[in-house]
C-alpha cells in the first residue's frame, strides 16, 4: 500500500489487543457462577449495558466501511448508517421490553418458549449461526486489509490474530468480562475517530476549505436501480437489526423489560453520536485519497488519511489512533457475535453443556467464518454487512414480531416463514456473494438487495400458514403473551 | 470421559424460582388463573403498547420511506448530506424516548386498573 507501516500504529494495535485480553482477564476473576458467564447475572444496567451494546455493535462496517462506500459510491451511502441506527428504534418498539421479559437467552430459546416446539428451535439456531457466520467474514476481512496496510503484512495474518484473540477474551471470561471490554471498546472506537476528525478538519480550513465534490460517480455496482437498491437496504437495516445474536444476548443481561427499554433509547444517543462521524472521513478521503475511488481498497480510506492531509509525526499518531480504533471494533463485533453462536452451538449442537463445552464451541463458532474469508474473495465491508442484515430481517424479524404480538402463530408458521423468507435471502447472499449472477440488471439487484422481498414473503409465509394450521397453535400461548407484556411488578413470583 | 451412569450436567441460566407470593388483588388472580377477565386485562394493555409501537413505527416508515424519492426528485447532494449526515440522529432518539414515556405510562395505567385504584 501506499503508507508504510509506522512503528506506532503497530504499537496501538498491540496496545488494544493486549488491553481486550487483560479486561477480559479482569473479568474471568469475577465471573464466578455460570449465570455471570453467560449473561452477567442480569445485573446490567441500561447506561453501561448501552455502551456494551453499542461497543459490540459498532463494527468494521462503521468504523471503515461507511467512510469508503461514501468515498466511492456519494452520499446516498448515508443511508447504511441511518438505517443500523434506526434499526434499535424499530426494535425497541416491538421487541425490547417483551424480549426481555420472555426470559430468552437466544433467538432459539425465545423461539421454544413461544412455540414450544424443537423443530423450531433448531432451525432458528441453524439461521443463528448462518447470520453470524456471514456477518463475521466482513470483519475478519477487515482486520486482514488494516494489518495488510499498516504492517505490510500477508493479508490473512489479521484475520488469524483477531480470530484468536476472540477465542482467548470470550472462552476465558464469558459474558461479564465481554460487558466490559464491550464498554470500553464503545468509548475507545469514539475517541479513536473523534480526534483524528478535529484534526483532519482544521488541515482542511487551513488548505482553504477545498470543495468536495461529488460530481463522478463510479457506481459500477449501483449504476442500474439505485433506488431499489436504497430501499433493499433500508428495509434490511431497520427491520435486520432486532434479529442480530449478539444484540439479543445483550437484551438478557438487562435486569428488567423496563430497563431493556432505557438501555434501547441511550443506545440510539451513543450510536449515532458515533455515525456523525465517518461520513466527515468519506467526504475528505474524495478530495485527498481520490485514487481509493478506482482502486479496490476503498475501506482503507479512514487509515490513510491522517499521512495524507497532516503527515509528519502527527500524522503517524493520528494513523496509530485510528488503526487501534480499527482493531477495537473488529474485536468487540467479532467476539459478541463469537459469543453468541457459540451459545447456541453449545445448547443446540454439542451433546452436554457446561463451560468447557462452551470453550470447544468457541473454537468452533470462529473457526468457519475464518476459513471463510480467507477464501471468499473481498466484498466491501458494508455490503457484506448488510447482506447479514437482510437475512436477520427475512427471518428473525417477522418470527419475534409476529411471535410477541400475534396470538395465532403456529410452529408451522414459524418454520415455513423461516424457510421461505430467511431461507430465500440467505440464498441470495450466497448467490451474489458466489458471482454468478453479475451487475447489471435487475436479476443482480434482486439478489444483491433481497430484503424488499424476502421480508413480505417471509411475513406473509407466516401468517398464512398459521392461518391454515388453527390446530397448532401451542397450549401455552396466553401464558407467554402474559409474560411478554406484563410489567414485571405485576407478575407474582418474580422479584423485583 | 465419564461413566455413563453419571447425570448429565445441565447449566442453568433462568431465574431462580421463588415462592409465589399470594396474589394481593383480585384483577391480579384473575390473570395469574388465566380467566377470560384475566385474558381481557392482558389484551387491553396489549393493544395500547401495540398502538404506541405502530404510531412511533407509522412516522418512521412514512419519513424513510418517501426520503428517497425526495432525493431521487431533488437532485441535490447537500440535501443528502444534510439530512442523512446530521439532522436524523436527534429525531431518531426522540422518538425512542417518546415511545418509552408512553410504554411506561401505560404500564402505570395498568397497574392502576389492576391495582383497583382510581384514576387520579
Amino acid at each position: 500500500m501506499s503508507t508504510p507501516g509506522h512503528p506506532a500504529a503497530v504499537a496501538a494495535v498491540a496496545l488494544v489487543v493486549l488491553a481486550t485480553v487483560l479486561v477480559g482477564g479482569f473479568g474471568l476473576r469475577i465471573s464466578r457462577t455460570t449465570s455471570d458467564f453467560y449473561v452477567a447475572s442480569r445485573t446490567v444496567r441500561p447506561r453501561l449495558n448501552a455502551a456494551a451494546i453499542s461497543g459490540e455493535y459498532l463494527s468494521a462496517a462503521s468504523f471503515l466501511g461507511i467512510a469508503g462506500l461514501v468515498l466511492v459510491h456519494g452520499p446516498d451511502m448515508l443511508w447504511y448508517p441511518v438505517g443500523y441506527t434506526a434499526g434499535y428504534l424499530v426494535l425497541l418498539v416491538f421487541v425490547a421490553a417483551p424480549l426481555r421479559r420472555s426470559g430468552a437467552y437466544t433467538l432459539p430459546d425465545f423461539a421454544e418458549g413461544r412455540l414450544e416446539s424443537q423443530q423450531v428451535r433448531r432451525l432458528v439456531s441453524v439461521f443463528v449461526v448462518g447470520a453470524g457466520w456471514v456477518y463475521l467474514v466482513p470483519q475478519l476481512q477487515g482486520a486482514g486489509l488494516t494489518l495488510k496496510i499498516l504492517t505490510g503484512a500477508p493479508g490473512w495474518l489479521g484475520d488469524v490474530l483477531v480470530a484468536s484473540v476472540v477465542v482467548v477474551a470470550v472462552a476465558a471470561g464469558g459474558m461479564r468480562s465481554i460487558t466490559f471490554v464491550q464498554v470500553f471498546q464503545y468509548w475507545l472506537k469514539l475517541t479513536a475517530l473523534l480526534v483524528p476528525a478535529v484534526f483532519l478538519v482544521l488541515a482542511w480550513q487551513g488548505d482553504g476549505r477545498p470543495r468536495v465534490s461529488f460530481e463522478e460517480q463510479i457506481s459500477v455496482f449501483r449504476a442500474d436501480h439505485p433506488l431499489y437498491a436504497t430501499y433493499g437496504l433500508i428495509v434490511a437495516t431497520f427491520l435486520g437489526t432486532m434479529g442480530l445474536p449478539h444484540v439479543v444476548v445483550r437484551f438478557y443481561t438487562s435486569p428488567n423489560g423496563r430497563d431493556a427499554r432505557r438501555t434501547t433509547v441511550a443506545v440510539l444517543a451513543l450510536v449515532g453520536l458515533f455515525y456523525l462521524l465517518p461520513p466527515v472521513y468519506g467526504a475528505l478521503g474524495r478530495l485527498y485519497a481520490p485514487e481509493l475511488m478506482h482502486g479496490g481498497d476503498a475501506d482503507a480510506a479512514v487509515l490513510l488519511l491522517p499521512a495524507r492531509v497532516i503527515g509528519g509525526l502527527g500524522g503517524d499518531l493520528l494513523g496509530a489512533l485510528l488503526a487501534g480504533g480499527a482493531f477495537a471494533a473488529f474485536l468487540s463485533t467479532a467476539s459478541g457475535l463469537t459469543m453468541a453462536v457459540a451459545g447456541v452451538i453449545t445448547q443446540d449442537v454439542l451433546p452436554s453443556r457446561g463451560v468447557r463445552h462452551f470453550r470447544l464451541a468457541t473454537v468452533l463458532a470462529i473457526a468457519v467464518p475464518l476459513a471463510g474469508s480467507l477464501v471468499i474473495s473481498r466484498v466491501p465491508v458494508a455490503d457484506a454487512v448488510g447482506m447479514a442484515f437482510a437475512v436477520s430481517a427475512s427471518s428473525f424479524c417477522p418470527l419475534l414480531v409476529l411471535g410477541i404480538w400475534w396470538r395465532r402463530l403456529t410452529p408451522p408458521g414459524a418454520i415455513a416463514g423461516l424457510l421461505l423468507g430467511g431461507g430465500s435471502a440467505l440464498l441470495s447472499v450466497a448467490i451474489t456473494v458466489s458471482g454468478a449472477v453479475r451487475p447489471p440488471g435487475w436479476p443482480h439487484a434482486l439478489l444483491a438487495w433481497p430484503a424488499v422481498w424476502s421480508v413480505p414473503v417471509g411475513f406473509l409465509a407466516m401468517i398464512l400458514v398459521s392461518l391454515a394450521t388453527p390446530g397448532r397453535v401451542p397450549p401455552g400461548t396466553n401464558a407467554a403473551m402474559t409474560r411478554f407484556h406484563l410489567p414485571e411488578a405485576l407478575t407474582s413470583g418474580r422479584g423485583r | 470421559m465419564s461413566a455413563e451412569s453419571t447425570p448429565r450436567r445441565e447449566v442453568v441460566t433462568g431465574e431462580p424460582r421463588r415462592v409465589r407470593p399470594l396474589p394481593r388483588y383480585r384483577a391480579q388472580s384473575e390473570i395469574d388463573e388465566q380467566t377470560a377477565l384475566g385474558g381481557a386485562y392482558v389484551r387491553s394493555l396489549m393493544r395500547s403498547q401495540l398502538r404506541a409501537g405502530l404510531t412511533a413505527f407509522a412516522v418512521l416508515a412514512l419519513v424513510a420511506g418517501t426520503l428517497p424519492l425526495v432525493f431521487e426528485a431533488l437532485h441535490s447532494n447537500a440535501l443528502v448530506w444534510a439530512v442523512l449526515g446530521f439532522t436524523t440522529y436527534p429525531p431518531l432518539t426522540l422518538a425512542a424516548w417518546w415511545y418509552v414515556r408512553r410504554a411506561e405510562r401505560n404500564e402505570h395505567d395498568f397497574a392502576r386498573l389492576v391495582e383497583g385504584r382510581p384514576a387520579p
